[in-house]
C-alpha cells in the first residue's frame, strides 16, 4: 500500500499523480482509507479483532494469560480449526458447506467402530475412516459439478444423510477412548513446550494450515481455486477446467473434516455420535470472522485460523469472566452480523 | 479435441489463399431461441475481418463457437484446412486461438500477472516446480511487465496490482496483452472497444494493428463502424444468425453497411 502511506501529504501531491487511476484516492475520506487497507489487507480486520480481545480478557481474568490456559485455548480451538479449513475452500468457490460437522462427526464413528466393531487395526481403520470422509466430500463435489446444484442446497441433504446413517452404524452409542487402538486418541496427548502442554492434534491441525496457505498462494491450483470463486465463467472462459476446481475442493474439504474426526477422538477420548452437531456453524463462523468473503475468491487460511481463534479466546474469556454460557452465543453471532456487514462494505471498492 | 484431415478443405471458390479459421454451416440453438442459423466464416492469413451486425445478430456466439466457449450443435470448424472439434476453451488456446471476450474473462481478484498466466501457469524450475508444483512468480511478472510494455501499456503502476483496482481501458488492456501473449494462430476480440473513451479506444485499435502486422490474422466484432471501417480489411455482415455478405471498407460506404445491416438494402454478393 505504498500509494496510501505518501497520501499523508494531502491535496499538496495531488498535481503529481495523472492518469494512473489513483486520483480519486487523494480527495477520500479517512473511512473510505480504512476501506481500501482493508480491502488490500483483509487480514487487518480479523487480527485486530483477536488483539483486541486478548487484551480485554486478559484484564478481565488474571488467568486469561497462564500457559495452562493458553494451552486450553488451543486444544479448544484445534476441531473447529481443521474444519474450517475445508469450509474455507468451498466458501472461497463461492459455495457453502453445511455437512462439514456431520462428515467429521460420522467419520469418527466409523473410525471408532471400524476398529473395535469389526476388530481391524488402529492403523487401517484410521486410513478407512480417512477414505470414507474423502468419500462423503467427492459426493458432495459430484452433486456439485454434475447436477449442478447449488451447494447449500446438495450439502443441506448430504448434512441430514450423513447424520442419519450416523445414528444407524453407531446404534447412537459412544466408543469409549480406552476400547480403541490408542492411535485413535493419540491426537489428544500433549507434550510440553515451555510451558505449554500442546496436543498433537494441535501440531497437525498448524501443519495443515501451513500446508494449505502454500497450496493456495504458491501453486496454480490455487490460482484456480481463487478464479473459480471469483468468477466462474471467466475462469472457465480463461480455460480453467471449473468442475474439477470445484470438485477437488469438495473432495480436499472431506478429507480435511476426517482429518478433524481424528483429532475430535483425542479431544474427547471417545467417538460420540451426539457431539459435534454444532461444529458446522462454528466452522462457517471462524471462516466468516476470518474475512473470507462469503461470495468467494476472496479469503486466507491464516484469516481462519485468527477467526478460530477469535471464537475460542470469546469462548473462553466469557466463561473466565463469568459471563452465562448462554450469552456467549449471543456474543459470537453479533461478531457475525459485524464480520459479515464490514466484508460488505469492503467489497463496495470493487464497485 | 481431434483433428481430421478434410479432403474438401481449399476446394471452394477461396482463390489463392487457404483460409486459416474457417467455419462451415454452424447451428446453435438455445432451447426454442436459435444463436446461430448457419455460421459461416473465413479467416484469411493476415488480415482484420470484422464481423459486424445488430444487437442478437449472433456474432458472441460465432465466435464462441470458433473459440470452444460454447459447442455447435452441427457444422464444422477447419484451422489450416483440419476440422478441429474444441471441447473446451483451452483446447482451442492449445491450437493457437486466443480470444478476447466481450466480458474480457479476468479473475478481479488475482494481479495482472496472474491473470495473463491464468490457466498456464509457469512453475519453477528443477523439483520445487516438479514435486512441489511452485509457480515461478519472478518468471511471471517479469513476462507479464514485458507483454504489457510490449502492447505499449506502461502506464501501469504495479504488475502485483490485482486487476478490479485498475480502470476499464487498462483491464481491457490485460485482456488484449494476453491474449496478444499467447496467440500463435488467429486473435478474436469481442467489442474490445465498447466500454472506452477514444484515447484509450484507439490504443486498442493501435493494438490490434501492430498484432495483425506480426503476422496473426484477427477477427474483430464492433458496433464502432468508424474504427471498423478504419481498422478492417475485410466486413462480415451477420443478419439474423447467418452471414448477410462480406464487404470492404473500398467497396461499401458506412450508411451502405448500417443499411445492409438492419435489412434496409439488399445485400451485395460477397466480396473477396
Ligand atoms: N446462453 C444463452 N442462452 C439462451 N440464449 C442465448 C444464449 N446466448 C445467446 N443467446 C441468444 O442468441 C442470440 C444471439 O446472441 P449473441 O450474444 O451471439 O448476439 P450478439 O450479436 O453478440 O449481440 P450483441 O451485439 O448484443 O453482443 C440472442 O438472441 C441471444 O438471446
Ligand atoms: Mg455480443
Amino acid at each position: 500500500m505504498a500509494n496510501d502511506t505518501s497520501d499523508r501529504g494531502g491535496t499538496a501531491t495531488a498535481t503529481k499523480t495523472e492518469a494512473t487511476g489513483f486520483e480519486e484516492r487523494r480527495s477520500e475520506s479517512p473511512l473510505q482509507r480504512i476501506q481500501h487497507v482493508l480491502h488490500a489487507n483483509p487480514i487487518l480486520g480479523p487480527l485486530a479483532v483477536l488483539v483486541l480481545a486478548v487484551v480485554v480478557f486478559s484484564i478481565v481474568s488474571g488467568r486469561f494469560l497462564s500457559a495452562a490456559n493458553l494451552g486450553l485455548v488451543l486444544a479448544q480451538v484445534t476441531v473447529i480449526a481443521v474444519l474450517a479449513l475445508g469450509q474455507t475452500l468451498i466458501i472461497l468457490t463461492a459455495g457453502i458447506d453445511l455437512s462439514a460437522g456431520a462428515i467429521a462427526v460420522f467419520s469418527s464413528i466409523l473410525m471408532a467402530n471400524i476398529a473395535t466393531d469389526l476388530g481391524v487395526p488402529g492403523v487401517l481403520a484410521l486410513i478407512i475412516g480417512l477414505v470414507l470422509g474423502t468419500a462423503m466430500g467427492a459426493i458432495n463435489g459430484l452433486l456439485v459439478t454434475r447436477l449442478k446444484l447449488p451447494p447449500f442446497i446438495v450439502t443441506l441433504g448430504t448434512l441430514s444423510i450423513f447424520f442419519s446413517l450416523n445414528a444407524v452404524v453407531s446404534r447412537s452409542e459412544t466408543v469409549r477412548g480406552s476400547d480403541m487402538p490408542s492411535i485413535m486418541t493419540w491426537t489428544g496427548t500433549t507434550f510440553s513446550l515451555g510451558g505449554f502442554r500442546i496436543t498433537y492434534g494441535s501440531i497437525i491441525m498448524l501443519l495443515l494450515f501451513a500446508l494449505f496457505w502454500y497450496a493456495l498462494s504458491k501453486t496454480a491450483w490455487g490460482k484456480h481455486v481463487y478464479a473459480t470463486g471469483d468468477d466462474i465463467e471467466a475462469a472457465r472462459l480463461a480455460g480453467i477446467r471449473t468442475g474439477h476446481v470445484l470438485f477437488s475442493v469438495y473432495t480436499v474439504a472431506g478429507l480435511l473434516y476426517a482429518v478433524g474426526a481424528w483429532i475430535l477422538m483425542g479431544r474427547l477420548a471417545s467417538a460420540s455420535p451426539n457431539v459435534g452437531v454444532e461444529y458446522n456453524l462454528d466452522s462457517i463462523t471462524a471462516v466468516v470472522l476470518g474475512g473470507t468473503s462469503l461470495f468467494g475468491g476472496r479469503g486466507l487460511v491464516l484469516g481462519t485460523l485468527v477467526g478460530a481463534l477469535i471464537v475460542g479466546v470469546f469462548r473462553n474469556g466469557l466463561q473466565l469472566g463469568g459471563v452465562d454460557v448462554v450469552w456467549q452465543g449471543c456474543a459470537i453471532g453479533l461478531l457475525v452480523l459485524i464480520a459479515v456487514s464490514i466484508d460488505q462494505w469492503i467489497r463496495k471498492v470493487r464497485a | 479435441m481431434s483433428v481430421e484431415t478434410n479432403v474438401e478443405a481449399g476446394s471452394q471458390k477461396a482463390p489463392l489463399r487457404e483460409p486459416v479459421l474457417q467455419a462451415k454451416g454452424l447451428v446453435k440453438r438455445y432451447g426454442p431461441v436459435t444463436a446461430i442459423a448457419s455460421g459461416d466464416l473465413e479467416l484469411y492469413p493476415g488480415e482484420i475481418l470484422a464481423v459486424i451486425g445488430d444487437n442478437g445478430a449472433g456474432k458472441t456466439s460465432l465466435i464462441k463457437a470458433l473459440c470452444g466457449a460454447i459447442i455447435p450443435d452441427s457444422g464444422e470448424i477447419l484451422l489450416d484446412g483440419k476440422r478441429v472439434h474444441f471441447r473446451t476453451p483451452m483446447d482451442a488456446r492449445r491450437a493457437g486461438i486466443e480470444t478476447v471476450y466481450q466480458s474480457l474473462a479476468v479473475a478481479p481478484g488475482l494481479d495482472i500477472a496472474d491473470n495473463l498466466f491464468l490457466g498456464r501457469e509457469v512453475r519453477k524450475p528443477g523439483i520445487l516446480g516438479s514435486v512441489f508444483r511452485m509457480l515461478d512468480r519472478k518468471h511471471m511478472r517479469d513476462e507479464a511487465k514485458r507483454h504489457m510494455s510490449e502492447l505499449g501499456i506502461t502506464t501501469l503502476q504495479n504488475i502485483g496490482q490485482a486487476v478490479e483496482s485498475l480502470s476499464g481501458g487498462q483491464r481491457q488492456g490485460v485482456a488484449v496483452a494476453r491474449s496478444a501473449a499467447f496467440g500463435s494462430k488467429v486473435m478474436i476480440l469481442d467489442e474490445p472497444t465498447a466500454a472506452l473513451g477514444v484515447r484509450e479506444g484507439n490504443r486498442v485499435l493501435q493494438l490490434v494493428r501492430d498484432v495483425r502486422d506480426r503476422g496473426l490474422p484477427v477477427i474483430l466484432i464492433s458496433h464502432n463502424m468508424p474504427h471498423v471501417f478504419d481498422i478492417a480489411d475485410r466486413i462480415q455482415i451477420q443478419r439474423l444468425g447467418r452471414r448477410a455478405t462480406v464487404i470492404t471498407p473500398q467497396s461499401h460506404t458506412m450508411s451502405e453497411a448500417v443499411a445492409i445491416m438492419t435489412g434496409a438494402a439488399e445485400p451485395p454478393p460477397p466480396v473477396g
